[in-house]
């Protein structure tokens, strides 16, 4: 074979696979343009649940909605991407990625259609985020990207936005600690997964020192309290006396260090939650007595639900999906 | 990219007789060009999966930082035992071509399953497969690019094949980042061009890259016998005690990140800096190590890795010491990576050649995961500028014990 015709037969392929990467990448897009639309459906409908479809075509990580009583029924597919979700009170947090050389965030206000009210956009991968009972005040949590690195611990940056003025808490690594009673100041804090009482008051993980606190968070006074020790993405029950979480049981090397666990705030006794399984996800309430939570599926993640105190055993919910809301 | 770091050479004026770039051009052979052509179209693909993959996994599945970290390891740790193998298998067989191409292959084979695989076994299987893929191929590649080039010219090819392979790694995030804002930011069309690439990466491989023909069929002793070879095995001690010692790349990011206060958003750009540095320095420093001495250049280059150091241990700051710390790291892999390849691959028999090679490689990737984990350790225990402190000062030791293995007059004769 001479020179030319392998420069020839190369072109030819070049071209092949040029076309075959263009036609893949643009059909990708335009479908992706095409359920940009969506169909139409309003958070807080009652019986139905809202949630990131994760099934593969064209709907993937876009939000949902099912009937609650048939859950394996046909999904209402909508315009918007979210990689993580939640919503209170007909207000909406759609946290999206922005993929770049430095990974980025659209956090975007969605009111009860989905419409778009605010974006604020900021370094981070998207991992955590909370409406506050009324719909007010949003938060979320992103991974840094930059200390991912080198097994080294990564670091987090949590947000508190007040979606009806605009203001911004850009990092509650900004906020006062008072650790067992004193006031308390290391470099190495790190904050994430808000779950909030009312517009003022909040829970949160802070971690310090290789370990992980409960605080009890105030955004008027700009501060958090210590409460109970080894507590990960606390979720508070709707009437406000309990916390379901994350512990960490097992070391982080065995690949499934934690357990979930119930917290009764007035008398600190922990329960464990009747689900063997590592689980590492912000719990959610979908009633005073059952919680939803993520675990690894075959398309990313599966709902799956469990008693909030300790009985039964946990069902899955939906197959395929992320960040429900109730 | 060649001819203009061939200008910067000329430039640089560490080269005393003048050469026209064209003689430069035809003093390598194409069998260099081809694997560089190669390697520069596997990077785009191999590298476009590293840029969007942190994402993919913890904003695209939902899997946590934690499963993430766990694929992270298993994607650096799979490789170094295929590769004693790969090696071995290229001179077993006389068969570099087949063996680095099957490398290739598997690499590229693996992508689809990006598209399909979503939960972590799935993934961490298809990150193994893709790592062993490149395990196999390095060695047998570096072979060929040794037996292809004459004795006094190996700096200079592989300072070639290095430019082109890294002019490759830097074009991968950037296609991807393309592919991304094109598709609305879906991720199946990264892996499905990625794919492309390293097909493209196989055809040019099957066309254009000449396997030597050899007799030799390499027993498992006759590769374990070149370090009885007194040349090969100080080389191999030297570059192992200098892999022990030298801080990996992620922790002179970290440290470049605190000292010169870069905003955290600029961190997956560091990268991009040495990268261009090695580029703009593989063939210019190739070819002063043909000119004068390898073992002198190869030890310079850890003389410059010291000089990182001790330039991030000063109280420097800010764009200075971000633009000089970027461009020396990478004049240190330009005078280190291929260099070392063009030291010993003539002390090698060419009937051994891939499996030598692929001893010294694999003993330098433990030693360089060893240390790591040992700084990874310093770090956590004594703080950041403690921990280098201590490197630097473990660096000038194990280079004044090369330089005495490698200097050596018996060695040298």
């Amino acid at each position: 074979m001479t020179t030319r015709t392998r420069l020839l037969i190369v072109a030819a392929c070049a071209l092949v696979l040029g076309l075959v990467a263009t036609v893949f990448t643009l059909r990708a897009g335009s479908s992706a343009a095409k359920t940009g639309q969506g169909a139409q459906f309003t958070l807080g409908t009652p019986g139905r649940i809202v949630f990131r479809d994760m099934r593969m075509g064209p709907g993937k990580d876009h939000l949902a909605s099912v009937a609650a009583a048939d859950p394996n029924g046909p999904r209402t597919v909508s315009g918007l991407v979210c990689a993580r979700f939640h919503a209170a009170a007909g207000t909406g947090l759609c946290l999206r990625d922005v993929p770049g050389l430095a990974p980025g965030y659209d956090a975007v206000v969605v009111d009860a259609q989905l419409r778009p009210k605010r974006h604020v956009k900021g370094t981070g991968v998207p991992s955590r985020t909370r409406v506050s009972p009324s719909g007010r005040m949003a938060a979320w949590t992103v991974f840094v990207s930059g200390d991912n690195y080198g097994g080294l611990n990564f670091s987090t940056r949590t947000s508190i936005l007040d979606t009806r003025t605009g203001h911004l808490i850009p990092s509650l690594e900004t906020f006062t600690v008072y650790k067992d009673g004193t006031r308390y100041q290391a470099a190495d804090t790190n904050f994430w997964g808000v779950t909030f009482k009312d517009d003022t008051h909040f829970y949160a993980t802070l971690a310090t020192h290789g370990k992980t606190y409960l605080v009890a968070g105030d955004t008027t006074r700009r501060e958090v309290t210590t409460l109970h020790a080894n507590v990960e993405c606390p979720s508070l029950s709707p009437d406000g006396t309990a916390i379901v979480y994350k512990k960490r049981v097992r070391d982080a090397s065995t690949g499934r260090p934690w357990h979930l666990y119930r917290l009764d705030l007035a008398t600190r006794r922990e329960t464990p939650l009747a689900e063997a399984r590592n689980v590492d996800d912000q719990a959610l309430w979908i009633d005073a007595a059952h919680i939803a939570y993520s675990l690894p599926g075959d398309y990313g993640s599966d709902l799956w639900t469990v008693p909030a105190d300790g009985t039964g055993a946990p069902t899955k919910l939906l197959q395929a999906a992320l960040n429900a809301v109730f | 990219m060649y001819l203009s770091a061939g200008r910067v050479a000329d430039a640089a004026g560490g080269v005393r007789r003048r050469v026209p770039l064209r003689s430069v051009a035809r003093n390598i052979a194409p069998n260099v060009v081809a694997l560089g052509a190669v390697s520069l179209i596997t990077d785009v693909s191999s590298e476009m999966v590293t840029a969007v993959l942190p994402l993919y996994l913890v904003a695209g599945l939902g899997l946590s930082p934690l499963a993430f970290g766990f694929l992270d390891g298993l994607y650096g740790g799979a490789s170094a035992f295929v590769r004693l193998a790969g090696g071995h298998l290229a001179d077993r067989r006389t068969g570099h071509k087949a063996v680095a191409g099957f490398g290739y292959a598997l690499s590229a084979l693996v992508k689809p399953v990006f598209l399909v695989a979503t939960s972590v076994p799935g993934i961490g299987a298809a990150l193994v497969a893709d790592r062993v893929g490149k395990g196999v191929r390095t060695a047998p590649r570096d072979a060929l690019i040794s037996l292809s080039s004459p004795p006094d010219a190996q700096g200079r090819a592989f300072g070639v094949h290095r430019a082109m392979d890294t002019a490759g790694a830097l074009l991968g995030p950037l296609v991807a980042f393309g592919v991304l804002s094109a598709a609305s930011q879906r991720y199946d069309p990264v892996f499905m061009v990625s794919f492309c690439f390293a097909v493209l990466g196989v055809v040019v491989l099957v066309l254009f890259v000449q396997d030597r023909k050899g007799t030799a069929t390499a027993s498992v002793r006759a590769t374990l016998a070149v370090l009885r070879r007194p040349a090969f095995a100080r080389v191999c001690a030297a570059s192992l005690l200098l892999a022990t010692t030298t801080v990996s790349d992620a922790f002179v990011y970290l440290l470049l990140q605190k000292m010169a206060d870069v905003p955290v958003r600029y961190f997956p750009l560091l990268p991009v800096g040495t990268a261009a540095s090695y580029l703009l320095l593989a063939v210019p420093l190739g070819i002063a190590a043909d000119r004068l001495g390898r073992r002198r250049v190869f030890l310079a280059g850890h003389a410059v890795l010291l000089l990182v150091c001790a330039l991030l241990l000063t109280p420097l700051g800010g764009t200075v010491l971000l633009v000089a710390s970027l461009a020396l790291h990478g004049a240190f892999y330009a005078a280190t990576d291929g260099v070392l390849m063009a030291l010993a691959g003539p002390m090698l028999p060419a009937g051994t050649r891939a499996g030598g090679l692929a001893v010294l490689q694999t003993g330098q990737a433990t030693a360089a995961l060893g240390c790591s984990v040992a700084f990874g350790a310093a770090w956590t225990w004594w703080g950041p500028h403690t921990a280098l402190l201590a490197a630097s000062g473990a660096l000038a030791v194990a280079g004044l014990a090369a330089f005495a293995l490698l200097t050596n007059r018996k060695a040298v004769a």
